[in-house]
Order: C-alpha cells, then structure tokens, then sequence
C-alpha cells in the first residue's frame, strides 16, 4: 500500500518539477510515468541490494533509454523527458546530511556523506553515458538494417 | 537556445541546419554557453552573438526545434521562419505563475516522503516548498543574480522549517529542508553539463558544470547559515 502512495509520489513529484522548468503539457503526463517506472526501478534494486551506486546507474540508464524512445515518438528534444524524471533519484537528503555536517562541525560524518553524494551524481552520469551508448548503437543498427533493405 | 537550457549540440545543430538550408552548406559555428560565433566562407566577416542572460524553459527549446525541422523540409520559408522565431521569443505559453508554486508544492512535498518516509510533514514541507520557490521567482524577476536568489530563499526555506518544528506544526526540521529545497536543486544545467562534455564541448561543459556547482553551494550555505543560528 505504502509503495503505491510513493509511486504516485514519484509520479506527482516529476510532473511538478516538469512544470517548474516549463516543458510543453503534452510532455508532462509521458515524463511523468518515465519518473514512475525509474523510480520503481530504484526500488525495486534498492531492496533487492544491489548497493546505491549500480542501482542509480541502472535507474539512470533507464531514464535515458526510455527518454529517447519517447523523444523520438514526440519529436521533442530530449532533455525534457530526461531531467524531470531525474529528480526522484537526486541524493538530496545526503546532500543535505552533508551540508549539515559540516556545519555543525562533524567534518568526519560530512565527508561521509560527501563521498556518497559524489557515488551517486557519478553512477548517475555514467549512466546516461550508457544510455547514450545504447541509443547510439540501436540507430546505428536501424541504418545499417535499412541500408541492407534497400 | 543557450538562453534557455538547451545542450550545445542542439544550438549548433540547429544553426548549421539552417545555414545548410539557406545555401550555405559549408558554414561554421562555434558556440559557447556565452557567445555564438557564425561564419560563411565566401563572406569576409563573421556574425557573433553574445548570450548574457540564462534561464531555463525548455518549452522555447522545443518550439526552436520544431521550427527549424519544419524549415528543414522546406514547409516554410526564411521569413516566416524568422517571423515565428519573434513570436516564440515573445509569447510562449509559460506556466502561469501560480501553476509553478503549485509545481514546486508537489515536488516538495511527495519527494520528502520518497526520501525520508515521513508522511506526517507532508503538508508543511509542501507550503515551504512553495513559498521558497515563490520567493525565488520573485527575487530572480526583481534582482536578475540568480545565485543570490537561491541564497535567500534556501535561507528563508530553513529559518521556515526551524520555525514550524518550534511551534509544533512539524516533526522533523532535516526531512522539512530535504523537500522544500528540492525545487531550487540545479537539474538542468548538470544534465546539460554531462551531454556537453560527453559530445565534445569542453568549452561549454564545465563551465555547465560550474554553474550547477555555485547554486548547489549557494544553497548548502543559505541551510548552513541556519544551522549556525540554531
């Protein structure tokens, strides 16, 4: 029960953040679900452990591979699927921690937590680098099958 | 486009795609997050641009596209394509500005529940939420430093969150923070970061990546200034 209010959430949370940034409404509902379905992703590996730093990349991976196939199908750029159903995933309560660490003076607890924001930001880069890869590698499949078809 | 958060590739595709439509196939672009700089071969001069101001709206983005491609395949011409790129820098549907606190009231809120699973402050963590963003919009309009903005209004964020928990409204000031900071977190100039260094602009990249890096840092100092005080 408790995972279905919070997929919802996700769902919400990415289309507010959709409107902060001012995409087009028909993109709103699409990027909407690509949050829902990598944030459930991310739960999904969470619970399964398989450790943060391969679950944000997995999840990541997703966003992107589920964003240019929505790109494509819209005619969109696709910066606007990718980045509102990024914000499920950002580590803002490390961040946070961190911040707060250091503030307050535990500079061993804040580095802590600084180490996991790095973790996290970094496997989620490598995986839109992935992602890229994937996207690249499938066009250049569809070419050469055409080119073969002709 | 660079003005408002599209990735280099994008501009400099676009120009060259409608250079090559004009005629000049062997045009040259060098672009930067600051500056355009357009060249054609024949023509001793060359055409420099200077981009000064940046904020994000990915609907003028996609217009752009959209424009261009039609222009691609010769659905329209020259004339009405610069006519509607006017109006598109003109009179884009934005959000209206209470649809964007409301916007910033649902990604607060929901999201402290998804990291913290705290359903109890949902409802205080939206509000803040909301009023931090709209004192970020209004200081943004009024002001135009943007690492200002996100300053104060992570500042006000805090001592708001602080406040609540005191008068009993809240349970807990860290989780209240976590959410209603989640509207001001940089997600489209480090997205952006990342797709620029990987296709080449290593121009344009980190300097991306740096902008990203001043508003994370202008945030963390506005919640530890509250931390100093509490």
């Amino acid at each position: 029960m408790i995972m279905i209010i919070k997929l919802c959430f996700a769902f919400i949370a990415t289309v507010g953040f959709g409107i902060i940034i001012n995409i087009p409404h028909r993109a709103l509902l699409i990027a909407g679900s690509i949050g829902t379905v990598t944030w459930f992703i991310y739960w999904a590996l969470i619970n399964l452990n398989f450790g943060i730093a391969l679950t944000n990349l997995l999840a990541s991976v997703a966003i992107g591979i589920l964003s240019d196939i929505a790109a494509r199908r819209m005619k969109m750029p696709m910066l606007i699927f990718n980045i509102p159903s990024l914000v499920p995933l950002v580590p803002g309560g490390q961040a946070y921690q961190m911040v707060r660490n250091i503030a307050l003076g535990n500079a061993a607890q804040g580095m802590r937590f600084l180490t996991e924001v790095i973790e996290i930001t970094g496997s989620i880069a490598i995986g839109f680098l992935i992602a890229e890869l994937l996207n690249k590698l499938w066009k250049k499949l569809l070419l050469k099958r055409a080119s073969r078809g002709m | 486009m660079i003005e408002n958060g599209s990735e280099m590739a994008r501009a400099e595709d676009t120009i060259m795609r409608i250079a090559t439509n004009s005629g000049y196939p062997d045009a040259q672009v060098f672009s930067t997050v600051t500056g355009i700089i357009m060249s054609i071969p024949d023509q001793k001069n060359a055409q420099v641009e200077s981009v000064s101001r940046r904020n994000i709206d990915l609907e003028k983005v996609s217009w752009v596209n959209r424009l261009s491609r039609d222009y691609a395949v010769k659905k329209i011409t020259l004339t009405e394509f610069f006519d509607q790129l006017k109006i598109v820098d003109d009179a884009v549907p934005y959000f209206p500005f209470w649809l964007q606190v409301l916007g910033a009231a649902l990604v607060s809120g929901p999201l402290m529940t998804i990291f913290c699973n705290n359903f109890y402050d949902i409802g205080v963590t939206s509000i803040i939420g909301a009023i931090g963003f709209a004192i970020y919009y209004a200081i943004n309009k009024t002001l135009d430093i943007k690492f200002i903005s996100e300053f104060v209004s992570s500042l006000l964020i805090g001592f708001m969150a602080v406040l609540t928990v005191r008068m009993g409204l809240g349970h807990s000031v860290d989780n209240i923070i976590i959410g209603a900071v989640m509207p001001l977190v940089p997600g489209v100039p480090l997205t952006n970061a990342v797709r620029d260094i990987l296709n080449g602009h290593f121009v344009s990249g980190p300097a991306r990546g740096i902008e990203a890096l001043l508003t994370a840092s202008a945030i963390g100092f506005g919640i530890a200034f509250v931390f100093r005080f509490f």
